[in-house]
């Protein structure tokens, strides 16, 4: 990999000998650098991507053939019992509705509470700002796991255990969010907003008709991560939630694993239901591909 | 003259400031308060409580009883000393090895596809990266799959004339099994008859258990692409002047990648470090769904011991300090490194110069 590195960046050779020389020795070393880098990422990008092929492949199979041919992309039997019994004769579509319901209200509350909050820390000017920002901090350093027990004490505590309110209200913001905002309304400058205030506009006015179409760059991050959050979400619905009715993908999918995992076999109908709930989330990732590495296309352009 | 109109006219605009400063955040100071604030207080009460789960934890039946649970766990002598032991142990030996390796790889990754000579990295980037953005419960269902005993990976080492273990059942550590190959059996007697929170010494050197392995692969399959990305940000942020500048001086390109890019790297490893210790202390998820700590307790986490504790076994004064003593862990890994990585920072930069000084000038 080396010899690619040193052979491209290699200042222009001044005489016309030099050059013929080099280019003798360059495109050998060059292929040989290149063939290398190809050869291990073509490797390892397909070591990333095997696993999600072989999960669909398997989900068309049927039991005895996912033991027997557990690698093969291609059934030699195509089989769509998996599907039929999660759509037909499980909980599986009340779990995708439940994640569904969900995955809305806590993105929709996201983006509304986290820009409203952010706002507020980037741009007003008001006593107990800073101790604001400092809380927010400190609840940002809380390791989410360590939150099992009390989170649950407090759902108990306010008789709301076992409601969507208690799987939606308590995830509607969060503290990672707020500093995206807060952050990006700092970058954004001042004039347009302060223009509108002189014209006599309120603080929300201005808010919600200058500021925030000002912000979509931000509100997309925002979306991308709560949405991924909250679809992804387990412990909390674990400890929030508990009759059938309220079961989401990631704990009912989570009992399918657990509850037979003895039994060795119905992979097929397991990978099914793994394969079909990652599907949203994939979806929102190539919607979103460009953005979600922005950072990275944006500053190659320049 | 203008002076006063000026400030009257700021003052003007920044007139009802304060309230609506306090609306605006009142939203979140609500819902983080009532969730995580009160949450965390309550919970530090009720480890110090013998609460059993029944009625409200500040009812007059629930009893304060000091430092008990925390002591039970730390050195009572019994079955929950040596659980959380055990669940310490396994930890610890997932965030050796999942920490370094994800961190390693990551930017390993990094570096191949922020070639600008690259074809199709866009396609390898999303490759990489595309494992983080799926769920937990999904993703463990699939290394159900693939590491069964009759799984894809087994077919796989088949080829290669290797019989793969039953992974998800197999309890032995690795380390152990490593040492077996040399016919050590048995540890000796200072290493087996001492013990620490329950577990003899040897038993903490047992590394992590083969079931445990496919969970650390599988930790550092879904996380390197995130971190990737961090690193690949931070690789385009270098300015090309120093590199040139090293090729200058005739460092070749493994010089350079150790010498010139990684030092600049710094704050973006302390970063991808940080979180990735944060991360890998937290093991929650992957356990609930696939395994709940079997085989023999050897994927058994604080995180999912806490869980059970509680809701399984009631004992939740128990679970709450165990979620307390693993927040104090966490908090003192990251410090700890932070020094660690801190510490360092400033000697490079004082050595700089002086290994520097002469090469730079010779060029110029």
């Amino acid at each position: 990999m080396s010899t690619t590195v040193r052979a491209r960046v290699r200042p222009p050779s001044p005489s016309q000998q030099l050059r013929h020389q080099s280019r003798e020795r360059l495109p050998t070393r060059l292929l040989a650098g290149r063939s290398l880098l190809y050869a291990i990422l073509v490797v390892l990008a397909a070591i990333y991507i095997a696993p999600f092929l072989i999960q669909v492949a398997t989900s068309f199979k049927t039991d005895v053939e996912a033991a027997s041919n557990p690698i093969s992309l291609l059934p030699q039997t195509w089989s769509t019992a998996a599907y039929e019994k999660l759509f037909l004769n499980s909980d599986f579509p009340v779990w995708f509705k439940n994640s569904a319901i969900v995955t809305i209200f806590v993105t929709l509350g996201r983006v509304f509470f986290n820009s409203l909050a952010g706002y507020a820390l980037a741009r007003l000017h008001f006593r107990g700002r800073n101790v604001i920002f400092a809380a927010l901090i400190a609840v940002m350093s809380v390791p989410g796991v360590v939150l099992l027990i009390p989170k649950f004490l407090v759902i108990n505590q306010l008789g709301i255990y076992d409601t969507y309110v208690a799987m939606i209200v308590p995830l509607l913001t969060d503290a990672a969010g707020v500093f995206i905002m807060k952050n990006f309304f700092e970058s954004i400058p001042t004039s347009v907003e302060e223009q509108a205030r002189i014209d006599g506009a309120g603080t929300f006015r201005v808010f919600w008709s200058i500021v925030l179409p000002m912000a979509r760059p931000a509100l997309i991050t925002i979306i991308i991560l709560s949405f991924q959050g909250s679809w992804n979400e387990l412990s909390h619905f674990i400890v929030a939630t508990q009759s059938p009715e309220l079961t989401t993908l990631t704990k009912g999918v989570a009992s399918l694993a657990s509850g037979q995992l003895s039994q060795g076999t119905q992979y097929p109908l397991k990978l099914a239901a793994a394969a079909i709930m990652t599907i949203p989330v994939a979806v929102m990732f190539f919607i979103f591909q460009k953005r979600i590495m922005n950072s990275t296309d944006g500053a190659v352009k320049e | 003259m203008s002076m006063p109109v000026r400030t009257s006219r700021r003052s003007s605009i920044r007139g009802g400031e304060t309230a609506s400063g306090w609306l605006f955040t009142a939203p979140m100071i609500f819902l983080l308060g009532l969730f995580l604030v009160i949450p965390v207080l309550m919970a530090l009460w009720v480890s110090f409580s013998d609460w059993s789960g029944r009625g409200s934890p500040f009812s007059g039946a629930v009893s304060f009883v000091g430092f008990n649970n925390y002591t039970a766990l730390l050195g009572g002598g019994g079955l929950a000393e040596q659980d959380f032991g055990t669940a310490l142990r396994n930890n610890a030996w997932y965030v050796i090895l999942v920490v370094p390796i994800q961190t390693m790889l990551s930017l390993f990754l990094a570096v191949l596809v922020n070639r600008q000579i690259l074809r199709g990295r866009g396609f390898f980037r999303t490759a990489f990266y595309f494992p983080s953005v799926t769920s937990s419960v999904a993703i463990t269902v699939l290394w159900l799959f693939l590491f069964s005993s009759t799984g894809a990976v087994n077919k796989l080492l088949s080829f290669i004339g290797v019989n793969g273990p039953n992974w998800f059942n197999d309890p032995s550590g690795i380390l152990h099994n490593f040492l077996g190959l040399f016919g050590v059996q048995t540890g000796p007697v200072a290493l087996t008859s001492n013990t620490f929170l329950g577990i003899s010494f040897w038993e903490w050197l047992a590394g992590p258990s083969v079931a445990m392995t496919a969970f650390i692969l599988m930790a550092v399959f879904t996380t390197s692409g995130t971190f990737m990305l961090l690193f690949i940000a931070a690789l385009q942020n270098l300015s090309g002047e120093v590199a040139e500048a090293a090729v200058m001086d005739g460092a070749n390109g493994w010089q350079r990648f150790w010498q010139v890019t990684l030092p600049q790297l710094r704050p973006t490893l302390f970063t991808v470090l940080t979180l990735g210790l944060i991360g890998s202390w937290q093991v929650f998820d992957q356990i609930y769904t696939g395994t709940q700590g079997a085989p023999g307790k050897t994927t058994l986490t604080p995180a999912y011991l806490s869980y059970q504790t509680a809701f399984t076994n009631q004992a939740w004064g128990e679970g709450a300090a165990i979620a307390f003593i693993l927040f104090v862990i966490i908090v003192f890994f990251t410090l700890f490194q932070r020094w660690l990585l801190a510490e360092r920072a400033v000697s490079a930069r004082r050595m700089r110069p002086y290994l520097h000084t002469p090469t730079s000038g010779g060029s110029q």
